[in-house]
């Protein structure tokens, strides 16, 4: 373990964690560094990067929001109670 | 014969993410548009025989909503005096002198094509979305859309970092292809 820790070169795997970390600000500088340096020649990784870049910016972009899970739970229960006695 | 059929077993998981965007983006708060969607879910039951299956059920179940929300602001709007003038800038001494600065034109805001194209945008994510597994989607959202810490999420759905990082990468692969086939 200690080993691959500082490891240059890293497996496509590793590479797309650190990108999909990256969306999150969650990437430490070194994991970025060995990240560049791997889609300087993977191209299956750049193509990877890109795309994930592009699905970041239209989650940003569109402002979606979502119902928060407990606010959905809530509404679920209440709901499954009426849906009882719509049936009985 | 009708094209559509209802079945509300599954309306809060299937709809209610896609009701709420649509809400919100018309309410600009979390709990009057949780009542909204929430009585929209109601309603809907209430008048199931209704249905004649010429919309699909989320085209019906949206044009409850947007009545919902009509009367919602009729409701605001009707209190005594309201209907008049509703700027009510001497309320308090301190702030006196801002409503200047709060007329002035704020450069940052949307024009009404970049807001349709948002939520257009938006829609397209929730559709998105909901082609995931469920546990996927929850994940993906509950980190992407509502930013949760991964220790926060870890802690709530007991599961390892390293399980919460393959789902994200599952989901933002599913996500990327489904947004690219129906949008980018």
């Amino acid at each position: 373990m200690g080993n691959k820790k500082y490891k240059v070169f890293v497996s496509c795997d590793v590479a797309n964690h650190v990108c999909d970390k990256t969306q999150y600000n969650e990437a430490s500088l070194w994991e970025k560094i060995k990240l560049n340096l791997h889609l300087l020649y993977c191209k299956a990784c750049r193509k990877y990067t890109q795309n994930n870049q592009k699905l970041t910016k239209a989650i940003k972009e569109s402002e979606v929001q979502c119902l928060d899970a407990i606010a959905k739970e809530h509404i679920k229960e209440q709901f499954e109670a009426e849906l009882e006695k719509h049936y009985h | 014969m009708s094209d559509h059929q209802i079945n509300p077993n599954n309306w809060i998981d299937l709809y209610s993410d896609y009701l709420y965007n649509y809400t919100i983006s018309r309410v600009n708060d979390s709990n009057i548009a949780q009542d909204l969607v929430q009585d929209t879910f109601f309603a809907g039951l209430k008048s199931m025989k209704n249905f004649k299956g010429e919309a699909t059920e989320r085209t019906w179940l949206i044009s409850i909503l947007k009545r919902k929300i009509i009367d919602h602001y009729r409701k605001i709007n009707s209190n005594k005096g309201k209907a008049e003038v509703r700027m009510n800038y001497n309320s308090d001494t301190e702030s006196e002198g801002d409503w200047l600065e709060e007329r002035v034109a704020d450069p940052f805001d949307k024009t009404a094509e970049d807001k349709l194209q948002n939520n257009e945008l938006g829609d397209a994510i929730i559709d998105c979305l909901s082609k995931l597994p469920p546990k996927h989607a929850k994940i993906f959202k509950m980190k992407t859309i509502q930013d949760y810490d991964t220790e926060a999420i870890c802690n709530e759905l007991n599961i390892t970092a390293s399980n919460l990082w393959v789902i994200i990468h599952r989901a933002r692969v599913a996500m990327a292809a489904c947004l690219k086939e129906n949008w980018f």
